[in-house]
C-alpha cells in the first residue's frame, strides 16, 4: 500500500475505491449488511449473521457479498439487515433472528420478493 | 427517515377519551394512510392538554392549528383540506385560550419541523468500519489533506471558532477557543486528547462513532493536534467498549499503512501520533483532569483548577481534552466552512446534537437532530409516543449529571442557552423519558445513590454531601421524613454545587433541586400525607441506616 503524500493521492485512492465499489454494483451482486455495533450484537447479530452465511452456504449460493457495519441508532429494531439487490433500494428488516434471516436470503436475494412484515417502517 | 412535515397530537386526558378521542386518534390515523401521508406525518396522543367541554382536541404543529370537540366524522375532510391541501378548516378551530396545561408554539418553527440531520452520525450504520476505503470514499481524510495543505494552524482554528461549535460532552465550552488557548501556549510538549470514556449512564452516542466511524476521529484529533501544535494524542476508551477498542485500534493501524497517522503525515513533515488507553470503568474518570491523572497512571482524582487542563494538562503539558461527538464535527466544518455549520441548528448553538433516548417510549434508540428541538417534538416524532399510552412525566437529560425535567418544559427549545436560562442542562445527551409511574424522590434517589457510590472521596463536599442527601431521600422515601428534610436537601444541594471541587459534586446537587423547584408537591405528600403518589416508594414507616 502506497502512503498519500497529497490531497490528488487521497482523491486517486477514493476514486480506485469508488470504482470498485461500481463494478461490484453493476456486477449484479446482492449486498446483505448486518448491523455489527455493540447493540446489534447483544441483540443477537452474530447468530443472524452465522444464520446467512449458513443459507448461503447450504443453498450453494453465489455473488452475495455479506458485510458489516455499526448502529445505525434504531435500537428497538436490531438486530437490523439490509438488503441491497443491485440496482434498487436498500431494504432494512428489524428484529431479524436467524429463521427471519434465512427467509430473507430465500425469499428476497434468491427470489427477488420483499418480506414486507419483517420490514423498519419510517 | 423522510422530513416530517407535520405532529398531530390527539388529546388523551379523561374528558377527551370519554369523548372519543381514541376513535378520533384511529380515523386519523386510517385517513393518514389512505392519503399516504404516513411519512410525512407523525401522530400521536399528549394527556397534559385539553379544554373544558371542547375536547377531544387536534393539536396540528408546526401550523399552531387546534381543532375542538373533534369526532371522528370530521377527521376525512380535516385530513383532506388541512393536512393535504394545506387549507385550515376553519369552523372546527378553536381558541388557544383558556387551555388547561402548558402548550407553546415556536413561532421560528411555522412552517417546517426538525429533521434529522446527520453530521456526527453521516457514516455511521453505513460504511464497514474496518475499511479505511469506506470512509475516504464518503470524502474521508479531505478535511485534513485541506488543512495540512492549505491552512496556517490559526486558520484552523478560527474556522472552528467561528463556526460556534460547543462541547458536547455536558459543559458546552467553546472548542475553538480551548484550541486557541492551547495553541497560544509556547512549551515543547502539547497533547490532544479524545474523552470517549462515556461513562453517564443511559448515554451511547460517543460507543455508536467508535465503533460505527473511527477515523473520523482520528482526522479530528489531527487535525485539532494541526491546530495547537501537538505531536501525540490518547483516545481514552472505558474499558468496558472492548469493541470500541478493537475497530479504534485497527483503523489507527489502517492510517498509519496510509500515511494518514504517524511521523510524515501527507507528506507534510508534520508528525502525531494516537495511543488507546482504556478507562477500568470509573465514573470519575470521565471528567478530564481526573482522566488526565488515570492516563498518568495515578489514581482518577480530579485535579484543583486553575491551571486548567490547556495550560497544565498531561505531564503539565497543554492539552487539549474533547468529547468524541465534538471531534466528530470537525471534519464536517472544515470541509463546509463555519456558516455551513452556523445554518444549522440555533443562533446561540449551532449545530446538531445526538440524543439517545431511552424510558417509557414506543422508540428507543439514537438521533442527531438540529439544536433548538423541543422534548414534545422527540417523545412525538422520534420516540413515536410514550409507551401504552402513559403521560409524560419527566425527563432526565444527560446520564446522571443532567437535570430533571418537568413536562412544563417540554416546549423549551433544546440548546445549552434555553435551558440555561430554563435553569436546567442539557448534559451529555441522554434522554430518560418517565412516565406517570415514575416517582421523582424514588428517581432522585437513584441518582443521589449512584453519585454516592462514584464519589472519588477526594472533597468533603462531595464524598459526604451525596450520602447525606441519599440518607435524607431514603428517609422521606421510607414514609418518615419531616418538613426539616426539605430545608437540608435545598442545603445540600447549593452547597454540593458551590463546594464541591470537580463537576461530579457540582451536578450531584441538580437532581435535588429539580425536585424542590418542579415537584415539591410529590415530595410533600411523602411527608406529610407519608403517601408516595406514584406508588414506588416503599414508604414501610423503618428506616434504618443503611451500610454498604
Amino acid at each position: 500500500m502506497s502512503t498519500i503524500k497529497s490531497l490528488d493521492d487521497l482523491k486517486k485512492i477514493r476514486e480506485e475505491a469508488l470504482k470498485k465499489q461500481q463494478i461490484k454494483e453493476s456486477s449484479g451482486k446482492t449486498e446483505v449488511i448486518v448491523g455489527m455495533g455493540t447493540v446489534g450484537i447483544a441483540a443477537g447479530a452474530r447468530e443472524t449473521l452465522k444464520a446467512i452465511l449458513e443459507t448461503i452456504e447450504k443453498e450453494n449460493l453465489s455473488d452475495i457479498i455479506v458485510r458489516q457495519t455499526g448502529n445505525i441508532g434504531l435500537d428497538s429494531y436490531e438486530p437490523i439487515v439490509q438488503v441491497a439487490v443491485s440496482g434498487k433500494d436498500k431494504v432494512s428488516y428489524g428484529k431479524v433472528n436467524p429463521e427471519m434471516a434465512q427467509r430473507i436470503i430465500k425469499e428476497h436475494v434468491v427470489e427477488g420478493e420483499i418480506i414486507s412484515e419483517y420490514q423498519i417502517k419510517g | 427517515m423522510k422530513a416530517i412535515r407535520s405532529m398531530i397530537l390527539v388529546s388523551s386526558d379523561p374528558e377527551s377519551m370519554d369523548h372519543g378521542a381514541l376513535e378520533v386518534f384511529s380515523t386519523l390515523q386510517k385517513q393518514i394512510l389512505a392519503h399516504g401521508l404516513e411519512e410525512e406525518i407523525s401522530l400521536s396522543m399528549i394527556s397534559d392538554v385539553s379544554k373544558k367541554s371542547q375536547n377531544p382536541l387536534v393539536l396540528v404543529y408546526p401550523d399552531a392549528v387546534i381543532y375542538g370537540s373533534v369526532t371522528p366524522e370530521d377527521i376525512p375532510h380535516i385530513v383532506e383540506e388541512h393536512l393535504y391541501k394545506g387549507r385550515v378548516v376553519e369552523e372546527k378551530q378553536i381558541s388557544p385560550y383558556d387551555l388547561s396545561g402548558r402548550i407553546a408554539w415556536l413561532t421560528a418553527r411555522k412552517g417546517t419541523l426538525p429533521a434529522e440531520n446527520r453530521i456526527v452520525l453521516k457514516n455511521v450504520g453505513l460504511i464497514d468500519p474496518e475499511i479505511i476505503d469506506d470512509y475516504i470514499i464518503n470524502e474521508g481524510y479531505e478535511a485534513l489533506g485541506k488543512v495540512l495543505k492549505e491552512m496556517t494552524p490559526k486558520e484552523t482554528y478560527t474556522v472552528i471558532k467561528e463556526s460556534g461549535l460547543q462541547g458536547r460532552g455536558g459543559a458546552g465550552f467553546p472548542t475553538g477557543l480551548k484550541w486557541q488557548f492551547v495553541a497560544g501556549e509556547k512549551r515543547d510538549k502539547k497533547y490532544v486528547i479524545c474523552n470517549a470514556d462515556e461513562s453517564e449512564p443511559g448515554t451511547f452516542k460517543d460507543r455508536l462513532v467508535l465503533e460505527g466511524d473511527p477515523h473520523a476521529i482520528i482526522e479530528a484529533m489531527t487535525i485539532a493536534a494541526y491546530a495547537v501544535g501537538a505531536d501525540e494524542g490518547f483516545v481514552y476508551i472505558r474499558g468496558e467498549y472492548g469493541l470500541a477498542i478493537t475497530r479504534m485500534q485497527k483503523a489507527i493501524e489502517q492510517a498509519q499503512e496510509y500515511g494518514l497517522l504517524g511521523d510524515n503525515i501527507f507528506g507534510t513533515g508534520f508528525a502525531f501520533n494516537i495511543h488507546i488507553h482504556a478507562g477500568a470503568g470509573a465514573y470519575i474518570c470521565g471528567e478530564e483532569t481526573a482522566l488526565i491523572e488515570s492516563i498518568e497512571g495515578n489514581r482518577g482524582e480530579p485535579r484543583a483548577r486553575p491551571p486548567y487542563p490547556t495550560t497544565a494538562g498531561l505531564w503539565q503539558k497543554p492539552t487539549v481534552v474533547n468529547n468524541v461527538e465534538t471531534l466528530a464535527n470537525i471534519p464536517a466544518i472544515i470541509r463546509n466552512g463555519p456558516e455551513w455549520y452556523k445554518s444549522i441548528g440555533t443562533p446561540s448553538s449551532p449545530g446538531t446534537k445526538v440524543y439517545t433516548i431511552l424510558g417509557n417510549v414506543n422508540v428507543t434508540g439514537l438521533i442527531e437532530v438540529p439544536m433548538g428541538i423541543t422534548l414534545r417534538e422527540v417523545i412525538s416524532i422520534y420516540a413515536k409516543g410514550m409507551k401504552d399510552g402513559g403521560t409524560f412525566k419527566v425527563a432526565q437529560t444527560g446520564g446522571s449529571s443532567g437535570s430533571i425535567i418537568p413536562a412544563s418544559l417540554q416546549d423549551t427549545p433544546m440548546d445549552f442557552d434555553s435551558y440555561n436560562k430554563a435553569g436546567v442542562s442539557l448534559g451529555s445527551g441522554a434522554l430518560l423519558i418517565g412516565n406517570q409511574d415514575v416517582c421523582v424522590v424514588d428517581l432522585a434517589k437513584v441518582l443521589l445513590n449512584f453519585f454516592r457510590f462514584e464519589s472519588c472521596g477526594k472533597c468533603n463536599p462531595c464524598r459526604i454531601g451525596n450520602k447525606r442527601a441519599f440518607d435524607v431521600l431514603s428517609r422521606i422515601a421510607e414514609g418518615v421524613g419531616n418538613l426539616q428534610d426539605l430545608v437540608d436537601l435545598q442545603m445540600l444541594s447549593n452547597q454540593l454545587f458551590e463546594l464541591s471541587n470537580c463537576g461530579l459534586g457540582q451536578t450531584a446537587g441538580s437532581p435535588l433541586k429539580d425536585i424542590l423547584a418542579h415537584f415539591q408537591a410529590e415530595v410533600e405528600a411523602h411527608i406529610k400525607l407519608k403517601v408516595c403518589p406514584a406508588g414506588v416508594c416503599p414508604m414501610s414507616g423503618n428506616w434504618e441506616h443503611q451500610i454498604d
